[in-house]
């Protein structure tokens, strides 16, 4: 019984080992002496975030301290992670805030919706990425932490046009 | 002549132990280096940093990681012949420290109590003791393998020991050569030869010695592309994959040592050893105890000397790490078709045709010196070139699976046809 070989005849040219050797040599050199390595330091050096990038939200403040959510409601119900709890107040001269604003960024799948759908421009998607914490229930960020936020929002959001127009 | 005067028995003794103790330091210390170029060698390759953490460019990795191997656990596999597998780590790193015993590596040096040789043991034996002793480096890969009591401990050590002395035929043949035209085969005098009597390094007129015994020094190292003792994609990590801690750490660290003593000897034989090019004040040997024929030594010429070997051996070390990371291993008949049918043949041939040569130069009665040297050259060109176009082949290469003679050769009750087989029906019929 023979068993079915098919044969390829190669030129020299292909199949020759040294020169494939030498051209291998060759490339590896260029690849050594090449300055521009793909590496990225990166506790050194910050990647470049994509401009769409949405990372872990952050709440914007008045200048008196006091959050500029109004507790509408609108983004736990728009949130498709239902990641957002919301418990709204409201104060003697009948403006409502947030007593409760919690957001489990677990559950978060950084769609930026809240954000688009804030009627005040509050809550915001931002450009971060370091979220790493000891315990699991850090990652539920309460109102304090997510005002306390210090960088920078997405720069889907233009701060010159709040509303998009 | 110089006369420099010889040290007396108590300072000589003093001088020898200073010079193994300067050695062996500087290799240990230029093996936890080479561990560190390699990976950041590698990496540059790869488009890569590779570790530049630990210390400026990451030169204290080698520390750190040394560290790390103190304080892992020294794990036993459960049915391992102990006593052998204890053994096999110092057999393998004793003989790769002891190898560079017998390389020069700097002009004499001139000391107001007399002249100290810049090698550790110049014997007479010289170049016979490297690969005697290197011989014996395959027992401690063998013992770990068969000791190990892991079949792919046992594989990496069969083919280890089946390489390395298949190969070692071919380091010695494509040595005597060397030897033919040194006279002599102490190193001391091999690196004479080439400074002062030839003026010319043994690189070109034994062109093609100089390239079989680079790739049988690569066999002999256990080096990529010959790294058949290892072969991590096939047998783990072949002889040592049972070894932890610093037991693993020794066989590491023979392997980067026996790669130094290669480089070394590459610099020795073939390219002048402290030779430094194009100068005559350093042209210098060692005739008697204190008396050097030649130049006149100085601490100057030792230092700088010293400097032109450590290029050339670096030199080699940076190529075994550059070919390392750009050949593929070979398939173990490849390494066996080239070793027995490739390089014994042609390193036979080469001494005779060597031998042929220096014999006519000889009757003609031509003088031994730069002129003999270039006729050699020349003899040793068209031999290289021979012996690539016929090696540059597929069919001399691709191993003994492939044909002979232009037609591919194939197993017996293998034909090569047209698939679908017309014969696959007829056994089914027959």
């Amino acid at each position: 019984m023979s068993i079915g070989i098919k044969m390829v005849r190669r030129p020299v040219s292909e199949t020759s080992y040294l020169r494939a050797v030498l051209k291998g040599m060759a490339l590896t050199f260029r690849h050594l002496v090449d300055p521009h390595k793909v590496t990225l330091e990166y506790p050194d050096e910050k990647p470049q975030l994509s401009p769409r990038w949405r990372g872990t939200h952050r709440m914007e403040v008045h200048a008196d301290g006091r959050p500029k959510c109004v507790a509408c409601g609108l983004c736990p119900t728009i949130c498709p992670a239902n990641c957002i709890r919301l418990v709204p107040g409201e104060d003697d001269q009948g403006n409502r805030y947030p007593i409760v604003y919690e957001i489990d960024e677990f559950r978060c799948i950084f769609c930026g919706m809240c954000q688009e759908v804030c009627p005040v421009e509050a809550i915001h998607v931002g450009q971060d990425f370091e979220n790493a914490e000891y315990t699991r229930e850090r990652f539920v960020y309460d109102l304090d932490r997510l005002m306390a936020q210090d960088h920078p929002v997405t720069a889907l959001w233009d701060p010159e046009d709040p509303l998009g127009q | 002549m110089h006369e420099i005067g010889t040290l007396s028995p108590t300072l000589l003794l003093i001088s020898h132990a200073l010079k193994v103790v300067v050695v062996f330091t500087a290799t240990l210390l230029l093996v936890a280096l080479l561990t560190l170029a390699e990976r950041r060698i590698s990496a540059w390759i790869q488009d890569r940093l590779g570790p530049n953490r630990v210390g400026p460019q990451g030169i204290l990795q080698p520390i750190a990681d040394g560290l790390k191997n103190f304080l892992k656990e020294e794990t036993y596999p459960g049915r391992a012949s102990k006593l052998f597998f204890l053994l096999a780590p110092a057999l393998a790193i004793g003989p790769a420290f002891v190898t560079f015993a017998v390389v020069p590596f700097a002009a004499p040096l001139p000391t107001p109590w007399g002249l100290v040789d810049m090698i550790v043991a110049d014997l007479p034996i010289g170049i016979l003791y490297v690969l005697a002793i290197a011989g014996l480096g395959v027992y401690g890969i063998v013992m770990a393998g068969w000791s190990s009591n892991n079949k792919y401990a046992f594989l990496g050590g069969l083919r280890a020991s089946a390489q390395i002395v298949s190969y070692e035929v071919g380091l010695g043949m494509s040595l005597v050569p060397v030897f033919m035209l040194a006279g002599n085969v102490t190193l001391t005098h091999i690196v004479w030869t080439q400074q002062q009597e030839l003026g010319l390094w043994l690189a070109f007129p034994l062109g093609l010695s100089f390239l079989l015994f680079v790739i049988s020094a690569f066999a002999e190292t256990n080096r990529l592309p010959f790294d058949m003792a290892e072969a991590e994609s096939e047998l783990v990590s072949g002889f040592h994959t049972e070894y932890s801690s610093m037991k693993f750490a020794m066989f590491f660290m023979a392997e980067y040592a026996n790669m130094i003593t290669a480089a070394a000897l590459m610099a020795t034989l073939f390219l002048g050893g402290w030779d430094i090019p194009f100068w005559t004040g350093d042209d210098m040997h060692v005739v008697a105890p204190g008396i050097v024929e030649g130049a006149a030594p100085a601490w100057w010429k030792t230092v700088l000397t010293l400097g032109a070997f450590g290029v050339k051996t670096l030199f080699f070390l940076f190529c075994f790490i550059w070919i390392r990371w750009t050949v593929p291993r070979f398939r173990y008949d490849q390494i066996m078709h080239l070793g027995w049918k490739v390089m014994l043949p042609t390193a036979l041939a080469y001494i005779g045709l060597m031998g042929a040569s220096i014999l006519v130069l000889d009757r003609i009665g031509l003088e031994f010196g730069f002129v003999y040297g270039l006729i050699l050259t020349a003899v040793n060109a068209l031999a290289t070139i021979v012996f690539l176009t016929l090696v540059d082949r597929d069919r001399v290469m691709t191993g003994s699976a492939a044909g002979r003679g232009g037609t591919h050769r194939l197993p017996q009750g293998v034909t090569a046809t047209r698939f679908p087989a017309a014969g696959a029906t007829s056994a089914r019929e027959g």
